[in-house]
């Protein structure tokens, strides 16, 4: 048993951990409880005050996001911003985000690269492919999970309570998607980088031993802002919005252009999907890539 | 209630005491579990990120195990169907030791899903808020403890029965018996649809994987138990029937001829039709983009599966030396077939297709044979208690009548007046009449006559016949000088002391001083 004598206290759950009820039982004083315990745990492990709250879902909104497949260059920037505005572990790096190098002439993700060299991108005989959650509105990993520590949010958001979830695994079995991720051992996150503006259901920082995954930023979302992806992606390729507006541009997207949805047939009809230009394609310019401009 | 705490007094007893081969097994085993307990303790610390496991391949070795235990304990149902279904009654004997091996596997099943979760501490939220019938691990949860109560009650009640010294009544467990067959099938079915159920991963998500479940389980359970059956028969004296063994080979040979063939339907549709689906079947069998971690391990199993099958068919084994070896080349053949190869490579490559290969690391191992010496620690234990109880030798009446009788001896008869008083109290004067079983029997003659002792080591033994003579102190003072080159008759004890040193079979009481004849 010595091994134990390096377990950190934080590890151990405390009473009050124990006995909480599970997020949908809670009472907004409960929730109000749970929130000054984390804030009090965020600023005893990284000495920084977080705004942390508990945004809910917004009435009347179902949130998609289309990925331009002409336009994206596989520049991987969406994976950091997503690494460093989520709050993940650097070290093991958890990354929500994987960019697949596509031969040109398949769909076929096991003909892939995942681990092409990011300086020398965009390259010409490729496309490229970002794979991250597709919120699916059926979620397999929702169905699975025995403890309910997964579920779907009104706006489509599939999210994950850490403090509920117990690390079995099913949901990363699975997800069709490969967009589940593990703490297999303790996040590291040094306090400078820790992003302050965080949510009890996305980014606030997590345990060893649980589940976390791609939330469309709804500490963001729900604000009215953009996912970080969206916003550091320099060739305008990512959308997002909301499919319920008939003005948003995902919808426009939607109704007008070629869109593709992957892994279709495992029916979990995703609010992800890739679309394609018909015009102003970096594949049909001979130059450089256009990196701005609008959506053609 | 107090016979049933007296039972279990005397289980505990019973699984305490044996012959020096129980007690190196049983130590050898209490060292695995040592050591995987201190193994786990760091991956407590540490995380899962001391196994072989990633975000690439979720699971591993502890879930391949499981998966190959839930099969396991189906040897319960193996050979309880033969018996209440069909009346065959060779295997009458036998059929609690198939309940008690589902007993000591399900539970281990528990451990190696425990030792797998990232956050145990959290399992309560089980209880709070369970998603059945969603998830098909909840179903898994019911079923598996389920089939642990129904196995847990049978044998219980059985055993204690015959410690009572009665007629087990039928509706308190026949009834069961039957539920319990109809269960094994489902923890096989429930936990073959925890991994059907994924439409993302192809190389589970396949009709065939049930059935095969069922077939293998079924040759590996029984070949477990006959396995089980020749070590009982060899240390024991418990009726095990060749015709239990030969009725336990039918049945594994019908097993592994339908797990074979299976297996030949699955690796035909994988590869003739040669869809993308099949890239984890390439993966398994022949490797795929130059990674072939698996490649060995499956051929092995498959190997080892088809010399079984080929040495089942011959009536070569019904030789029980090559029945031996059939049963172990299927129980190995099986587990790797269960576990490596059918829990890894549905994850290889990922869904996005990538290939990241797993090899299980040393901590991994460690846990897993630290389960595993558990599991065989609480079997033995079982087989241990379960024996002589259901032999009638060890029973509350017989309990009774020697905690009534006053002890016959004072624990340490100071002068051989009282060696002699105590014997002629204990009132025993047939060596024969009681038997006792790896225990020693001691013989030190004096110039008054032989006294015999009994003792659970020689060495404590003789030490206890010491203490009679020389009280006090004087028994290491004879030891020492004895020690450094007194001779034995410069105490009053003959050169040729010990005369008596053997083991004779079989106790129930641990006594005293015994005369001689």
């Amino acid at each position: 048993m010595s091994p134990l004598r390096h377990l950190d206290s934080d590890d151990l759950p405390s009473v009050e951990e124990l006995l909480r009820k599970h997020y949908k039982e809670m009472t907004p004083e409960d929730k109000q409880r749970v929130l000054a315990r984390i804030r009090e745990q965020v600023e005893r492990r990284y000495h920084v005050t977080p705004e942390l709250g508990d945004p809910p879902p917004l009435e009347g909104v179902e949130f998609v996001y289309g990925l331009n497949l002409s336009r994206c260059i596989g520049c991987r920037r969406c994976v950091h911003a997503c690494v460093q505005e989520n709050n993940q572990s650097r070290s093991p790096e958890i990354q929500y985000i994987r960019v697949l190098e596509m031969q040109k002439g398949s769909i076929d993700v096991e003909t892939s690269d995942h681990h092409y060299d990011p300086t020398l991108v965009p390259n010409p005989d490729k496309y490229y492919m970002p794979v991250q959650c597709h919120q699916c509105s059926h979620p397999p990993c929702v169905k699975v999970c025995p403890v309910e520590a997964t579920w779907q949010e009104p706006d489509g958001i599939v999210v994950i309570d850490y403090d509920w979830c117990i690390g079995c695994r099913y949901c990363e079995a699975a997800c069709p998607y490969w967009a589940r991720r593990f703490n297999f051992a303790e996040p590291h996150l040094p306090a400078d980088e820790l992003n302050p503006n965080m949510a009890y259901l996305s980014n606030r920082p997590r345990s060893k031993g649980v589940m976390e995954k791609c939330t469309f930023c709804l500490h963001r979302t729900r604000a009215g802002r953009m996912p970080a992806c969206l916003e550091v992606c320099p060739t305008g390729s990512r959308k997002f919005g909301n499919v319920l507006d008939p003005d948003s541009e995902v919808h426009y997207i939607l109704q007008h252009k070629r869109v593709y949805v992957l892994k279709q047939d495992v029916g979990t009809v995703s609010r992800f999907f890739y679309y394609f230009d018909e015009r102003g394609s970096r594949y049909h310019e001979p130059t450089a890539p256009a990196l701005a401009g609008d959506d053609a | 209630m107090r016979r049933f705490f007296t039972f279990l007094g005397d289980c505990c007893r019973l699984s305490c005491a044996g012959g020096w081969r129980y007690h190196l097994w049983m130590t050898l085993l209490a060292v695995g579990v040592v050591v995987g307990v201190y193994a786990y303790c760091q991956q407590l610390v540490s995380g899962l990120a001391l196994t072989g496991m990633s975000d690439q391949v979720s699971w591993g070795l502890y879930i391949a195990n499981f998966t190959y235990l839930v099969g396991l304990a189906a040897a319960a149902a193996m050979l309880v169907i033969p018996v209440y279904v069909y009346r065959n009654m060779h295997l009458d004997d036998v059929v609690i030791f198939g309940e008690l091996l589902a007993v000591a596997v399900i539970i281990m099943c528990l451990l190696f899903v425990t030792v797998d979760l990232g956050r145990p501490d959290r399992f309560l939220h089980l209880l709070w808020r369970f998603n059945f019938p969603g998830s098909m691990l909840t179903w898994d949860v019911i079923a598996l403890n389920g089939y642990l109560l129904l196995n847990l009650h049978i044998c219980g009640y059985l055993i204690y029965s015959a410690y009572c010294e009665r007629k087990p009544a039928r509706i308190l467990y026949v009834p069961l018996v039957f539920v319990a067959m109809a269960w094994a099938v489902s923890i096989h079915t429930v936990t073959a649809f925890l991994y059907v159920g994924l439409g993302g991963r192809p190389f589970w998500n396949s009709a065939i994987i049930a059935p095969r479940f069922l077939a293998s389980a079924f040759a590996a359970g029984p070949a477990f138990i006959i396995l089980t059956l020749q070590v009982v028969r060899r240390y024991t004296d418990h009726p095990v029937s060749d015709d239990a063994l030969f009725t336990l080979r039918r049945i594994v040979q019908v097993a592994m001829l339908i797990n074979m063939f299976l297996l030949a339907s699955e690796v035909f549709t994988e590869f003739y039709s040669g869809t993308q689906h099949s890239s984890s079947g390439h993966y398994l069998y022949l490797g795929l983009c130059g990674h072939h971690a698996l490649v060995p391990w499956i051929w092995t199993a498959i190997s080892m599966n088809l010399v079984a099958t080929g040495l089942l068919m011959l009536p070569a084994s019904r030789r029980l030396r090559v029945l031996n070896s059939v049963c172990l080349l299927s129980v190995v053949g099986i587990w790797i077939e269960k576990g490596m190869g059918l829990i890894v490579p549905a994850f290889i490559p990922t869904p996005l297709g990538e290939i990241a290969e797993y090899a299980p690391t040393a901590h991994e191992i460690l846990i897993c044979l630290g389960i595993w010496a558990f599991g065989l620690l609480l079997y033995t234990m079982f087989v241990r208690v379960s024996v002589p109880v259901l032999a009638g030798q060890v029973t509350y009446a017989r309990r009774r009548a020697r905690d009534d009788r006053p002890p016959a001896v004072a624990p340490f008869p100071s002068t051989f007046a009282n060696v002699a008083a105590s014997i002629a109290a204990c009132g025993i004067d047939n060596l024969e009449a009681c038997r006792y079983d790896g225990w020693y029997v001691i013989s030190v003659r004096l110039p008054h006559g032989v006294v015999s002792g009994v003792a659970r080591l020689a060495r404590s033994g003789f030490a206890f016949l010491l203490q009679a003579f020389f009280p006090g102190d004087g028994k290491h003072r004879v030891l020492e000088q004895h020690a450094a080159g007194a001779p034995w008759d410069a105490f009053g004890i003959e050169p040729q002391a010990i005369v008596g040193l053997r083991i004779v079979m079989r106790t129930r009481e641990r006594t005293h001083l015994v005369p001689r004849a």
